[in-house]
């Protein structure tokens, strides 16, 4: 079968275009779908150490971070909805009423 | 070259390519469409590596639902374009670098350090069973299954508060 360092190679470069994509992007929304991907990768690391060791629990754990992704992503549009009804644009340039 | 490798290989540039367009993508619906391809090809990995369950909770949780509420948000807000004024023109190519040699330094580190030994297990019926993932979820893992249900709940009060509307943000 395939080496697992090529899966964690190919989770390595998932998360970070993960956080390529936090560092350029402007738009918010699409920030937070690198976060995603960034999940993503760290989802594909556990099933990757569950096949090679046989266990079962890395499989509970991605459910348990599946939903808590979920949970995330729920209250995280609501504030983009909620941004964008106080500034009219999800900019991230724009978000800067906290700047001292 | 083994037929599970090459699957793997055209499953890997799928899911980096999926990434790389949705970066670079200036319409934030092709982003999450894009991002959505990346999720499928990513689903059909775990089914490779034996996560049946996992691999269709992951299409139908995140393919489905989560980028669901982001493309509803992303219609609902419009599909927004940003001029192209940065306020710090350096910051841009600097990340690009930093980001690049991330993953450069990243891979290499697993090359070095991982070896290519240690090597993946077929999907066989045993790794795959949803009915012990079931049993493992509702009996040793009751307890984070419970609190993971709250927090289910919590976000979706959270949700409905924050996006009320009403008096709240005429104060603003």
């Amino acid at each position: 079968m395939i080496p697992i360092v090529y899966y964690l190679a190919l989770a390595v470069i998932l998360f970070f275009l993960g956080v390529l994509g936090v560092l350029l992007r402007k738009n918010a929304i699409v920030v937070f779908m690198s976060l995603e991907l960034m999940f993503n990768a760290a989802n594909l690391v556990i099933i990757t150490f569950t096949n090679h060791f046989k266990l079962l629990d890395g499989q509970a754990l991605v459910i348990f971070i599946m939903t808590t992704a979920a949970a995330e992503v729920a209250i995280g549009l609501a504030l983009m909805v909620m941004i964008f009804r106080v500034k009219g644009s999800v900019d991230i340039d724009q978000m800067n009423k906290l700047k001292g | 070259m083994s037929a599970s490798l090459v699957v793997f290989l055209i499953l890997a540039v799928l899911a980096v390519a999926a990434a790389i367009a949705m970066l670079l993508s200036d319409n934030t619906i092709y982003s999450a469409l894009f991002l959505i391809m990346n999720f499928v090809a990513i689903a059909v990995i775990y089914l490779t590596l034996g996560a049946p369950f996992v691999a269709l909770a992951q299409i139908t949780v995140y393919a489905g639902a989560i980028m669901v509420l982001f493309l509803f948000v992303i219609m609902m807000l419009g599909a927004e374009k940003f001029g192209e004024k940065e306020p710090l023109k350096w910051q841009r190519p600097v990340a690009i670098v930093l980001g690049i040699g991330l993953i450069g330094e990243g891979v290499y580190a697993l090359l070095s350090r991982v070896g290519t030994q240690m090597l993946s297990n077929p999907a066989t019926e045993a790794l795959a069973d949803p009915k012990a993932l079931g049993m493992l979820l509702y009996g040793k893992y009751t307890l984070p299954f419970e609190i993971t249900s709250i927090i289910l709940l919590a976000a979706a009060i959270g949700a409905v508060v924050l996006t009320r509307g009403g008096k709240r943000e005429v104060k603003q």
